[in-house]
């Protein structure tokens, strides 16, 4: 369980705002924190890290108080369980990518991991290059193999994805949702794509200026209620056609190109680059606009 | 002609390019990251050799560390330090002349850095000092390699500070640029443009191995 309440002023882009939430986080879970950029999410997580100081606030994990303004504790980034993802990654250009790995190792800790990490990661063929010879997405598998070497309790993945393109960020998706689970992870990730936050999330904060406008099961924030729908996607409207007295909607979803029969009534409301989730009740599918 | 005074030279620059080094690392560090307010003074301060004529420097070093006073005294007895007319002397006036040299590159290295390498070791559980010398240091190379050549090469034209607190002693602070001046005074100027040309093909070798190296450790990072 993590417990988490700040309070802090930040010079934000359009003056001054305050962040002031309060968190209660489940273990086990994978939270997204979504909202515009600008909203406070990733000094969240830099408060979370211990890179950043609240003016006041409490941060306790697992029953152990890192952050206690009004006692006076306040754990280094070293001292806490962390596995950090930046958003623009930090490897060490000095280092290869097996060194990096090989870097995060804790003192007297067996470097087994580092050789489980590289092949969940796929990283192999990488182990000897530089980080600065690699592609986006292999940068950003380094990245997360990193911050799980010294095994956190806590992994903190700031905008993991916005520099991927499409294709790449499903796999790369996949991968976080399988480290997630395969070493018991609570993630919290910080993101503004409703897409990537459909598809890896169990709950969901909403941020809007430094406050929580709400939170839920991602269903429940960005379709107002639940659907119980039998199955449902997230993707982008790629083009809405005309056929005789129906529209033909072509949604992308994952790498998928998915179309969908809906009324011309329907139709008016979607425009193409529309967000929808393609959801299926019984038998025949509906398709709504969340962003 | 004696080879005298260019060894001297050299092992002056060697030895105080090795000091600065060790007390310029934790120095830029320091004022690359600090959040104090007193760091626009502190920098001022190290600065300071660049502006002032070395005289006004050697001047004041002369005073302090002479035995005369309460200070040079302290040095004597206590340490056994004789710093005016000495070796020891000039290394010390030498490191305080050329320390912006080896903090300035140091300091603007670290600070172009993206703070996300710091803080990424930060959250692998690394201590400052691992830090330093395995993530920071490593990938400022080029700027390392600057400090040093830079405060080398400025040792080894230092005049006006050497002549205010060294003097002229044979092997002791009896380094190039004064033997030079000391023997065109004495009109022999054979030995002078010996110790000038020494003194010049020195000189742009060392610059000229750095410009080679700089371009190919810039091939490397960036090519």
């Amino acid at each position: 369980m993590i417990q988490l309440s700040l309070y802090k002023k930040l010079q934000a882009n359009h003056g001054e705002m305050i962040l002031d939430i309060d968190i209660q986080i489940q273990s086990g879970r994978l939270v997204a924190i979504y909202g515009e950029s600008g909203a406070g999410k990733t000094s969240i997580l830099r408060m979370l890290a211990g890179l950043f100081h609240p003016e006041k606030g409490k941060i306790i994990v697992n029953n152990q108080t890192w952050l206690d303004c009004s006692e006076a504790i306040n754990l280094k980034p070293q001292k806490r369980k962390i596995g950090y993802v930046f958003q623009d990654l930090a490897l060490f250009p000095n280092m290869s990518v097996r060194e990096n790995l090989l870097f995060a190792l804790d003192k007297g800790q067996k470097s087994d991991i580092v050789d489980e990490l590289i092949s969940i990661m796929e990283l192999h063929k990488l182990e000897t290059r530089s980080p600065d010879t690699l592609s986006g997405g292999q940068r950003q598998r380094v990245a997360l193999a990193r911050a799980l070497v010294k095994q956190p309790d806590l992994l903190l993945l700031d905008e993991p994805l916005s520099a991927i393109d499409h294709q790449m960020r499903s796999k790369l998706q996949d991968y976080i949702l399988e480290v997630h689970k395969k070493f018991q992870l609570t993630t919290i990730l910080v993101s503004h794509d409703i897409t990537e936050v459909f598809k890896l999330s169990d709950h969901i904060i909403v941020l809007e200026n430094g406050r929580i406008q709400k939170q839920g099961s991602p269903s429940e924030v960005f379709s107002g209620k639940n659907m119980s729908g039998k199955f449902q996607f997230t993707g982008d409207i790629l083009s809405i056609e005309k056929e005789e007295v129906v529209h033909i909607v072509s949604v992308l979803i994952g790498n998928n190109i998915v179309k969908v029969i809906v009324t011309e009534e329907e139709a008016n409301d979607l425009s193409v680059g529309n967000k929808v989730i393609v959801a299926s009740k019984a038998f025949n599918p509906i398709i709504r606009r969340i962003g | 002609m004696e080879w005298g005074p260019i060894i001297l030279t050299f092992k002056l620059a060697t030895v105080t390019t090795l000091v600065l080094l060790m007390i310029s690392i934790p120095l830029g560090y320091w004022l690359a990251y600090t959040r104090t307010r007193i760091k626009p003074v502190i920098e001022a301060l190290i600065s300071m050799p660049l502006v002032l004529p070395p005289t006004v420097l050697g001047f004041y070093l002369l005073i302090a560390f002479s035995p005369s006073n309460f200070f040079g005294r302290f040095l004597n007895d206590v340490f056994g330090l004789q710093l005016v007319f000495s070796f020891e002397g000039l290394v010390l006036a030498s490191i305080i002349y050329s320390l912006p040299f080896m903090v300035h590159p140091i300091q603007s290295g670290l600070s172009n850095l993206p703070p996300n390498l710091l803080e990424a070791s930060f959250t692998l559980g690394k201590s400052k000092t691992v830090t330093l010398f395995k993530v920071l240091l490593p990938n400022i190379k080029p700027s390392l390699l600057t400090g040093i050549v830079l405060a080398f090469a400025h040792t080894i034209g230092e005049f006006g500070i050497v002549l205010m607190i060294g003097g002229n002693i044979p092997d002791k602070t009896r380094v190039a640029s004064i033997a030079i001046y000391d023997e065109v005074e004495a009109l022999n100027y054979g030995a002078a443009n010996f110790y000038s040309i020494v003194l010049f093909g020195i000189a742009f070798a060392i610059l000229l191995t750095v410009f080679l190296i700089n371009k190919g450790v810039f091939k490397r990072f960036w090519g």
